[in-house]
């Protein structure tokens, strides 16, 4: 396998595997992704792309939980 | 615009009408405004205070709920006493005795589908404080086929989140670009289960009131296309870009959702705008 891929999640840094997708991401994090918005380099990536977007070098990723308490 | 001040409203407002952004004009401005608050809960305790506070003309209050003891632990609107009455009433009093040049209409009823038809179309603005998911979405969509700016804030926990929404302006985002769907339920635990700290709630009800100023008196750079998040334990905000998606199904350019049906209780009559 080649090499690991560099790319931010919510301002740290974090290495995937090449090929690794949104989906598998939120998976190692442990995030159902019914419950998380996810913005990649500033576009918020529909839900139903998760499991077909490959993270890229360089990306930068935002994870914003679903919360509606008031 | 009617820029008639009584030497009190000028002593009341002279910390506001300093500020060069604001002045008579702003003031006046806000005295003429009409602002909704759905949930006189932990965000539309603060938020409903600041407004009355700065001089907003008109406040609707919606809540059906009835006060409980353990709101008080972040409710700042209502007082132990008060504990069993309807949170709108409740709430109204308290705005009154701070500003009784503030009109406060009560509206002592759950917000549905009835409700949001209703009371939407007369304010100029609305801010979602709610605690559920369902009301949220609601809101929402209401909002948007209303043409009015939702200024929607949420907490759960140690986070707080804010946004403003006005994707019929057909520029910015809607609150489905951000979450097409609520989550399935029981997916996200709601403050009664998981919990809040009540301070968070008054700083999101507080930034809340900032952006609903800022809209009625056109100042600023409003959180339109943005989400703002706060974590009290980091103590960190960070912004968030939001994006209109073309896909969207309420704003997007072609819209699966053209009305309220899919909120209305089972059996109910389909109502469109």
């Amino acid at each position: 396998m080649s090499e690991r891929i560099a790319i931010t999640v919510n301002g740290e840094d974090r290495e995937v595997a090449p090929g690794d997708t949104v989906a598998a991401l939120l998976g190692a994090i442990g995030l159902d992704t019914r419950k998380v918005a996810v913005e990649r380099n500033e576009e918020i990536v529909p839900r139903s792309t998760y499991a077909t977007v490959a993270l890229a070098q360089g990306d930068r990723l935002e994870i914003v939980h679903f919360i509606g308490g008031g | 615009m009617d820029l008639d001040f009584t030497t009190a409203e000028l002593h009341r407002y002279s910390r506001h009408i300093l500020l060069e952004e604001v002045g008579a004009i702003g003031q006046a401005k806000l005295r003429a405004a009409r602002v909704l608050v759905v949930g006189a809960g932990g965000l539309g305790s603060p938020l409903s205070l600041y407004l009355a506070a700065a001089g907003v003309g008109t406040i609707g209050l919606i809540d059906h709920d009835v006060l409980e003891l353990s709101n008080l632990q972040r409710q700042v609107a209502h007082t132990t006493a008060r504990i069993g009455r309807n949170k709108a009433e409740s709430a109204a009093e308290t705005l009154a005795a701070l500003n009784p040049g503030t009109r406060v209409e009560v509206h002592a009823r759950r917000m549905d589908v009835a409700a949001a038809l209703d009371l939407i179309p007369r304010y100029d603005i609305v801010c979602d404080g709610t605690d559920n998911f369902a009301t949220r979405f609601l809101l929402g969509d209401a909002c948007h086929l209303l043409q009015r700016p939702l200024v929607s804030a949420a907490v759960l926990r140690f986070e707080g989140q804010l946004s403003v929404f006005a994707g019929y302006d057909g520029m910015h985002p809607c609150h489905r670009c951000l979450h097409p769907e609520p989550p399935p339920p029981g997916l996200v635990p709601t403050c009664s289960e998981a919990g809040v700290l009540g301070a968070v709630t008054g700083v999101m009800g507080t930034l809340q009131a900032a952006e609903v100023l800022k809209l009625i008196m056109g100042i600023g750079d409003p959180l339109k296309g943005r989400l703002l998040l706060w974590d009290a334990l980091d103590a960190r905000f960070r912004t968030v870009r939001l994006k209109r998606d073309p896909g969207c199904a309420l704003c997007g350019d072609q819209p699966a959702i053209t009305d309220l049906a899919a909120h209305l209780e089972p059996a109910a009559p389909v109502c469109a705008i």
